[in-house]
């Protein structure tokens, strides 16, 4: 990519050689090198890449929001043919929400709280063309319909709080499409939102984009999101782009081993650990000012790699047509990749010899937590009125059998993780049992027995609030050991040194604090900590939903290790059902604080399914472009707990209720049958079971 | 699991050294990359100096008087000139900071090292973070008593609890160090409070919960540490206030008994000099007071400035 392309009246942003630095006290850092790429019409250019590879500095070099200290150090911006690189703020901002259109991850700093939907919307119009308010108004509208937001009018009249999630980020594309822009940039427009939205979101963009015939820059670090919404994929890595082809070439035929290893790095829908394995890629993004000039950035971490990688830089290299890779050895690559895809996976199907009679650790007997919401009346000042509970868990019955993993999933608000700290007792009881290896732990934390507290812990899910800034490693590990005298005191710090090492860091990481580890790191001294008092059974919240991909691979696998080793439960909360899948042994299915489904994890992702279960399946963003899904969107918001629906709770929204007679008028009003299907396998459904086993499986890989 | 899962997270970083030099020599490169916080470091180490090493830098006792030379300007015998009774300013104002900042005297023998008004500051920190952790950590209905309470005292102004507690009390320094600990400990506990209310949410306080550790234990180990930045910064300030209130209290008579070196009584017996010439003995302690506070508050600026920076 010597030359810059020809201009053609279709291109809408061609970028040339870009590099951006950004001025820190110590030295300029170089955050993007020699970035190039072209966006036409009608085109969806993804970006892929782990956290700091230089993604969203690309964009906002684009429309330089770069702030005050970050500066362009060479090549150029060329938007509808004209230079942007070097235009003063004021010429930007004519640009800026008229042909250029941003949306970005979070919707609720997107939009100001203090003022009406409706006056946000009609700005964007007025501030930068000649038109009366009312006929602001009417586009508006019309353009809140064209994002199928319901009552758009009352929109119109609403704040941000008065908007769920998903309403606000349709809010803010209508907003960026108001004044039919021609380039769209997207910052991980759907990270912040539920799966079963996300999947909504991204068909609107893909509608958009066909009507309008926009260009989009689409932002993710999600292969799977970008494989459903891009025509052309440009992989990031450590501020340079690594490879660019068009999306089904590269994800069929990767040419860059970091492409690659993302690839390989996150688990496949419908594959678990007994068929297949996870592959991480080692090492992280090296610091922007440890990025060597005039050698390949990813030495460090590949497989690949020769003399010839750390002597010089490797420029783009077009392996197909339309399809470049920065590697010396991009062909070589291409070649192993085919050959991985037509002959494996299917080696290690070890057929489950031994059926032993599973022994119950955990069972979970009609439990119930309820929050009481304090009613602002003045009535209930006085204690006149009915007391209001939410109720985040509803009447959940569980078994968890010895040395398995129970994976948990649900969208956000289903009461998952209610649940768990119910079990572990932070969460106080209000009905039912609890019983743990025969004795009954319905009781919070400070009143338990001290073995029962030992033998349940915890793995937490932000890597930054997860360890106390205040202490060293080793110390913070230590204190379980000691406070529960698994090993006489004088042992206690080779028990910690063993800990570290059985979680792959070695005893150079008893003194550190937690400020001088990475995020996967602090996640490992995490599990070490839980598992110093040696516990019989650790409840994982989301522990890799804060990392980055190939990180989170290599906990996973640490996870998978450990429970070998130890024998130790899991209980393994995750939103992302892929990863539940490939984790565990059963698969419980929540909504709005009761279990829909709940079963061996083959028997969840395959017919016959609930209805709740199948919609989540086909809003999983899958990292192959060719792969076949159902399309089933879940219309309206999750109803809110203080309040649930009579009847069966997912009746306000349940895709499948018209297989019933009359519409289904019986969910509303008596609670579903707990169906059994087959052996450990039950649907919370009143759709008899013959009619879900007519319904085809979500997803058909290509 | 295979070589490649080695993690190389293990990228090989030394670790950092720890001991209590490198920790000084830190604390030292953040204060001093800020102009504030230098300037108002080198007023403080000043008076800190001069407390400290009084005895060596000057000849007179503060109490040593000279009948001949009353309420003279300074000269080279009395660089700051002498008060009504002819004793040297410069000793009784350095042995003035020296009450304030390096010693406590509990009677004519006895006394303690650190200064009167930094105990009383280090009392109401006691006192303050106990409550702020215990209604922050604990909540709901001690969180209402607790805070209730401080909010009646806090209603009362200032300059008159002082008076109350020590007309009530009597005048002596251990007492104006109880008056400054119980003035001081409602605003530490609100401020310490609102730091426990955002740190008890973090997952680790989750953590030593599900080890089933004790109140106290979470409160002043797992919390108390944490919330460390923000205190220093504002005990800087509130040694400057209470600083202040002794200076308040030895004006109005209440503070240390005659004839101890006192700021606040100097600058009130030297008031009634003021107009017949001799400024001198009521400018040097107001001088003093004022820069002290001063300094007191710019090197706590400073050093908020150049930590938030950090975060």
């Amino acid at each position: 990519m010597d030359s810059p392309p020809p201009i053609d009246t279709d291109t809408v942003l061609s970028v040339n050689n870009l590099s951006i630095c950004y001025k820190t006290r110590k030295a300029l850092v170089k955050a993007v090198r020699d970035v190039s790429f072209t966006i036409k019409r009608g085109e969806t250019l993804g970006i892929v890449g782990e956290s700091g590879c230089g993604k969203s500095t690309v964009s906002f070099g684009i429309v330089d929001f770069l702030g005050a200290n970050g500066l362009i150090t060479g090549g150029s911006v060329l938007f509808e043919g004209q230079e942007l690189v070097g235009r003063s703020q004021k010429e930007l901002n004519r640009l800026r929400g008229d042909r250029i259109a941003m949306v970005y991850q979070d919707p609720m700093a997107a939009l100001n709280p203090t003022v009406r939907m409706g006056e946000q919307l009609t700005e964007v119009l007025t501030s930068h063309r000649d038109i009366s308010l009312p006929e602001a108004k009417k586009q508006c509208v019309a353009m809140l319909k064209r994002v199928h937001m319901p009552d758009a009018e009352q929109v119109m009249d609403r704040y941000t709080h008065q908007l769920s999630g998903g309403q606000q980020q349709r809010v803010v594309i209508a907003m960026a499409m108001l004044n039919n822009p021609s380039l769209l940039i997207m910052d991980e427009p759907t990270t912040a939102l539920d799966v079963t939205v996300e999947a909504a979101v991204l068909d609107l963009v893909e509608d958009l984009k066909r009507d309008f015939n926009t260009g989009i820059l689409f932002i993710s670090h999600n292969l799977g999101v970008v494989a459903r919404v891009s025509d052309k994929v440009c992989v990031m890595y450590a501020g340079q782009v690594v490879e660019m082809g068009r999306v089904t070439e590269l994800f069929k035929k990767p040419c860059h081993p970091y492409t690659k290893g993302l690839m390989r790095c996150v688990p496949k829908l419908g594959t678990d650990k007994a068929g297949s394995k996870l592959h991480p890629i080692p090492g992280r993004v090296p610091h922007p000012l440890k990025r060597p000039e005039d050698e390949c950035i990813f030495v460090p971490r590949c497989n690949y790699s020769t003399d010839k990688c750390v002597q010089s830089w490797p420029g783009l290299y077009e392996v197909l047509p339309d399809h470049v890779s920065r590697c010396f050895y991009a062909e070589k690559v291409l070649k192993e990749s085919l050959k991985e895809k037509t002959g494996n996976d299917k080696k290690a199907v070890s057929a489950d010899a031994e059926e032993q009679p599973d022994e119950t650790l955990l069972d979970v007997d009609n439990l119930k937590v309820y929050y009481e919401q304090q009613s602002k009346s003045i009535r209930s000042l006085f204690g006149l009125d009915e007391p209001q509970y939410v109720k985040a868990v509803d009447d959940i019955s569980m078994e968890v059998a010895k040395g398995k993993t129970l994976g948990i999933v649900g969208e956000s608000g289903c009461g998952k993780s209610t649940l768990v700290k119910g079990i572990i007792g932070l969460e106080e009881i209000t009905d039912g049992d609890i019983d743990f290896l025969g004795v009954d732990i319905a009781l919070p934390v400070d009143e338990r027995q001290i073995e029962t507290i030992q033998d349940i812990q915890m793995v937490f899910q932000n890597p930054d609030a997860t360890l106390n800034p205040a202490y060293t490693v080793g110390r913070q590990i230590a204190r379980p050991i000691r406070r529960f005298g698994t090993v006489p005191k004088n042992q206690a710090k080779a028990e910690v040194i063993r800990l570290l090492q059985a979680v792959r860091l070695g005893a150079s990481y008893y003194d550190r604090y937690p400020r001088q580890l990475s995020g996967g790191e602090k996640q490992r001294v995490g599990i070490a900590r839980a598992l110093a008092s040696r516990p019989d059974m650790v409840i994982c919240d989301e522990p890799v939903s804060a990392l980055d991909v190939s990180v989170q691979a290599a906990v996973l696998n640490l996870l998978l290790e450990i429970q070998k080793m130890l024998g130790t439960t899991l209980i393994f909360i995750a939103h992302d059902l892929s990863v539940v899948r490939f984790f565990s042994d059963d698969v419980a299915v929540m909504y709005l604080g009761q279990i829909m489904e709940m079963g061996p994890a083959e028997t969840i992702y395959a017919p016959p399914y609930h209805p709740y279960t199948e919609a989540l399946l086909s809003a999983v963003p899958i990292p192959d472009p060719e792969a076949e899904q159902k399309n089933i969107r879940l219309s309206g918001n999750v109803p809110s707990a203080l309040n649930p629906p009579s009847g069966c709770r997912f009746h306000t929204r349940c895709p499948r209720r018209s297989m019933l007679p009359d519409n289904g008028m019986i969910c509303e009003t008596e609670v579903p049958p707990w169906r059994p299907v087959s052996k450990g396998h039950h649907i919370l459904c009143h759709i008899p079971l013959d009619e879900l086993r007519k319904i085809d499986s979500v997803v058909s890989a290509a | 699991m295979t070589s490649t899962e080695q993690t190389a997270d293990t990228a090989s970083l030394p670790p950092e050294r720890t001991g209590f030099f490198k920790n000084l020599k830190n604390g030292l490169s953040v204060l001093l990359s800020s102009k504030t916080a230098s300037v108002g470091l080198v007023i403080v180490l000043f008076w800190v100096i001069v407390a400290l090493f009084a005895p060596l830098l000057s000849p007179y006792s503060p109490t040593e008087q000279d009948w001949r030379a009353p309420n003279q300007g300074p000269t080279l015998k009395h660089p700051l000139g002498t008060d009504e009774l002819g004793r040297d300013l410069w000793s009784r104002l350095i042995y003035g900071a020296r009450v304030v900042l390096i010693v406590l005297p509990i009677s004519d023998q006895v006394w303690f090292p650190i200064g009167t008004a930094i105990w009383g500051v280090i009392a109401s920190l006691l006192f303050g973070a106990s409550l702020g952790l215990l209604s922050g950590y604990r909540g709901g209905w001690m969180d209402e008593i607790i805070m209730r309470l401080l909010d009646a005292m806090m209603s009362i102004p200032i300059i008159l609890l002082y008076l109350i507690i020590v007309t009530a009390m009597g005048a002596s320094a251990l007492n104006v160090v109880i008056a400054i600990a119980i003035v001081g400990t409602p605003g530490v506990a609100r401020l310490v409070r609102s730091l426990t209310l955002d740190i008890r949410t973090r997952d680790y306080i989750r953590a030593a919960e599900t080890r089933g550790e004790s109140t106290l234990y979470i409160m002043f180990v797992e919390i108390l540490p944490n919330a460390k930045g923000p205190i220093i910064i504002d005990a800087m300030l509130r040694v400057g206030y209470a600083i202040f209130a002794m200076g308040t209290l030895g004006f109005l008579g209440l503070g240390l008994p005659p004839p101890s070196p006192d700021w606040g009584s100097m600058v009130a017996k030297g008031r009634e000099f003021i107009l017949s010439g001799s400024p001198w003995a009521a400018l040097w302690p107001s001088i003093a007071i004022a820069s002290l506070v001063v300094g007191l508050n710019l090197l706590a600026d400073g050093l908020r400035e150049e930590t938030m920076r950090y975060q």
